[in-house]
């Protein structure tokens, strides 16, 4: 049935949330790419097959759900059971008998699947009472785990589309673009742009034909919330873009979706579809007489294409090489017409703004910074997955209230935001409040909101070596400064970690810096020397230590630091013989253990295994061997 | 280049149907010959270059651009190391180096039986269960190195079946 007025959206709506309350108890089943990789496919057609076998379907009307992705990666394949609201975590397919037993059926819960709080090692019971949900406020992610995303009825009983309808039936476009101007949405892709003045600029550009873009090529490692709103709410997306598309009068919209999502592609694929059939895309938009169809188009795998103009070339068939941007692309963009691109989130942002208000929006986050930003929460910290906050947050409550600490309680060292253009912000900063302005203050940026966690195990100059290794790869060569800046900065840094780094090298470091930021054409090379820089502003004495002392304070760096085993404390577990894969360790089981220098790739697997805190111990390789742990 | 054609042409002439014949569609069309080839034939894309009325140069411009082509065959089964900022401090090294002991090559290479290729990737977005290896289509959490060798059996399994 298509949808052509309020009153049948409504009408939808309703009976889809009947629908949905006669399943006296849903199991959702995480199946997003971070718990299909655990197996959650096989967890969900486990339950499916039990709950049949035992005809609860038909008793109970209990109903097994898979749902995107619940943020808690690390722990998954996560089921959730509503209403009751039971989390299970790590779940697998032997496991679900029992569920179906002793919780759907009998109401009780199983202790031993319950998450188990590190901070005072109690189980908790409730989904709402794990401190990675409970501080959290969900805008774009709103419906990531509760809805099928394949099911458009199950999306609608969740409000999906509803921001659409009121937008197209009840304000014209000029009161759609006011709303999101009141909300003070900001571009969610990184650089924060505010999204209002795009729209305007694109409504008032010249022409007839234009095109709205949604750019989903997440290309910041360590990112990936992107990934899970288009797999598991691409009703949202799509949303935005039809309300976007209404409000500049676009006909034509593309989605760019990285090639390394193929779920997002076909979710989005399905959603499509099926908002087609309900009227909600394609030709006369809800009865409207607005025509709008929105084409995916998978990315060839260059991290430059998340680069608005790259991005544009790339989807013309081109290249993926940026422009100058004194022509703007609400003037000038894809195919040479006023095009209004925005990334994934802010699509997603859209429609929850519309249904809600602009009020409700403007009154989370900070001054500048309005609404919610999601995020992905990576690297040495307990609970890895994927959050969002209000912002504001400070940084020691997202990584020890939400990411529950450091993993081994090591000490924190720093948080690397905004990728390859972001920065590293070290402990000194860790009651920063999250927003554009703080991050861009500190040297970092928000970037698409990777949260990459540091422990004392991290050599800040092996980071910034890695992001420049990562930007030339990436670098699509077409201006001189970003193209031969990295790669001369690569030959210091190469130098620096192997014990070759010459006094000098941290103001020649400082000067190439300078010339990139200046000359370089687009975004990706002017910010290619923030994480040089950063690290260099707050970690200046471990690229003093690479220098003058031969030593790498974090062990990290291979050429500099050496292995032992201290006989005292040693107990013979044998752990760090069976890890070690250059064959340099002997020892036999409840006796001392010993590193063969000779053989040894310092590779450092013994020290991460070893249980005993000191038993494996490193220090500089190249130094006066003092057998003193650095 | 003188008309003579090495390979099955039947699959390309089918891609070509579901595009328009124009510059818009290359990536597209090069996305779809690399899943049935498994890599960018010369000449399919002397071929695409023709349907598309796109100079051969850029084609090729296009073909050694995009981190998704590859101008030599590729092996059966693609290994995928991340190496992700997460992945990266997870010692996603240590994975790439037990590859090479493991299969004899290093990334970009392919085995000599045509088995395996194993690359490097910057991130697939599954950056909470770092280190990450995908063997095929296989995702592998928390990888270990010591683990290498087991998920290169399976997949060996799977190519003898």
């Amino acid at each position: 049935m298509r949808i052509e007025s309020a009153a049948a959206y409504d009408e939808l709506r309703r009976r889809a949330r009947e629908e949905a309350a006669a399943h006296r108890q849903e199991i959702l089943v995480c199946c997003g790419t971070g718990c299909l990789a655990n197996g959650s496919m096989r967890v969900a057609e486990a339950f499916s097959k039990e709950l049949q076998a035992r005809g609860l379907t038909a008793e109970v009307g209990t109903f097994t759900k898979r749902t995107g992705c619940h943020g808690f990666c690390q722990r998954g394949p996560l089921v959730v059971i509503q209403p009751a609201g039971v989390l299970y975590t790590q779940v697998k397919p032997k496991d679900v008998p029992e569920i179906c037993e002793k919780t759907v059926a009998g109401g009780t819960v199983i202790p031993r699947l319950l998450y188990k709080n590190p901070a005072d090692k109690k189980r908790v019971e409730h989904y709402a009472e794990v401190p990675f949900y409970a501080n959290q406020t969900r805008v774009a992610m709103r419906n990531i785990g509760k809805i099928d995303p394949t099911d458009i009825t199950d999306a609608v009983a969740h409000d999906a589309w509803a921001g659409l309808v009121k937008a197209m039936l009840e304000m014209t476009p000029e009161q759609v673009i006011g709303e999101i101007e009141r909300s003070g949405l900001r571009g969610r892709g990184g650089a924060g742009f505010v999204t209002a003045r795009k729209w305007r600029a694109c409504r008032n550009a010249e022409g007839e034909r234009k095109f709205v873009v949604c750019n989903g090529d997440e290309g910041d490692p360590g990112a990936f919330k992107d990934r899970s709103i288009m797999e598991g709410d691409p009703h949202s997306v799509l949303e935005g873009i039809v309300i976007g598309a209404w409000a500049v009068g676009a006909h034509e919209g593309y989605i760019y979706v990285r090639d390394e999502y193929p779920l997002a592609v076909v979710n989005l694929t399905v959603a499509i579809e099926q908002a087609r059939a309900r009227g909600f895309l394609g030709k006369n938009i809800l009865g409207t007489g607005f025509d709008f169809d929105v084409t995916i188009s998978r990315g060839g795998g260059a991290f430059v294409c998340g680069e608005s103009s790259a991005l544009m070339r790339s989807l013309e068939g081109k290249v993926g090489e940026p422009r100058q941007k004194y022509v703007h692309a609400t003037d000038k963009g894809l195919f040479d017409r006023p095009t209004v691109l925005n990334n994934v989130e802010t699509w997603a942002d859209v429609g929850a703004i519309l249904l809600h208000g602009a009020d409700w929006f403007a009154g989370m986050g900070t001054e500048k910074s309005k609404g919610a930003k999601a995020f992905s929460l990576v690297g040495k910290v307990k609970n890895t997955g994927l959050i969002e906050l209000p912002m504001g947050m400070t940084l020691r409550d997202i990584v020890y209230g939400i990411g529950g600490g450091i993993i081994d309680d090591r000490p924190f060292k720093a948080v690397q935001t905004g990728g390859p253009s972001g920065g590293c912000v070290p402990e000194a900063l860790l009651d920063l409040p999250v927003d554009y302005e703080r991050l861009t203050e500190a040297g970092s940026m928000m970037g698409s909101g990777g949260m990459i966690v540091m422990d004392d195990r991290t050599c800040m100059v092996d980071v910034a070596r890695y992001f420049l290794s990562f930007l030339i790869e990436e670098s699509c060569g077409k201006c001189v400064p970003c193209r031969e800046g990295l790669k001369q900065m690569l030959v210091i840094y190469d130098d620096l970690v192997a014990g070759r780094g010459k006094p000098g090298d941290i103001e020649r470091i400082e000067t190439l810096a300078a010339g990139m930021q200046l000359g370089s054409l687009c975004e990706l090379g002017k910010s290619a020397p923030n994480p040089v820089l950063s690290t260099l502003r707050y970690f200046r004495s471990e690229y003093e230590a690479h220098i003058f002392a031969r030593a790498c304070p974090a062990g990290m760096c291979r050429d500099l630091t050496a292995y032992e085993i201290v006989p005292e404390l040693c107990n013979g577990c044998h752990l760090c013989f069976k890890a070690c894969p250059a064959d340099a360790i002997t020892g036999e089981t409840k006796k001392v253990h010993t590193i063969h220098q000779e053989k040894c790739i310092s590779c450092g697997a013994c020290y991460d295994v070893c249980p005993t805190a000191g038993a494996v111990r490193f220090f500089p390789k190249n130094g006066a061997r003092e057998r003193e742990a650095v | 280049m003188n008309g003579r054609t090495c390979v099955d042409t039947a699959p390309l002439d089918e891609i070509l149907t579901r595009y328009p014949a124009s510059e818009a569609a290359l990536i597209q069309v090069l996305q779809d010959v690399h899943r049935a080839y498994h890599y960018l034939p010369c000449d399919v894309l002397v071929k695409v270059a023709e349907a598309l009325e796109v100079p051969l140069a850029k084609v090729f411009s296009v073909g050694t651009f995009y981190k998704a082509f590859s101008l030599v065959p590729q092996g059966r089964t693609i290994v995928r190391v991340c190496t992700g900022t997460a992945c990266h401090i997870r010692g996603a090294d240590r994975l790439i180096e037990e590859f090479e002991r493991e299969l004899k090559i290093k990334p970009g290479e392919t085995t000599a039986d045509m088995g395996f290729t194993v690359k490097t990737v910057n991130c697939v977005g599954a950056c909470a269960m770092a280190p990450v290896v995908i063997v095929g289509e296989t995702y592998h959490g928390g990888a270990e190195p010591a683990k290498v060798a087991k998920y290169i059996a399976e997949k060996e399994a799977d190519h003898e079946n």
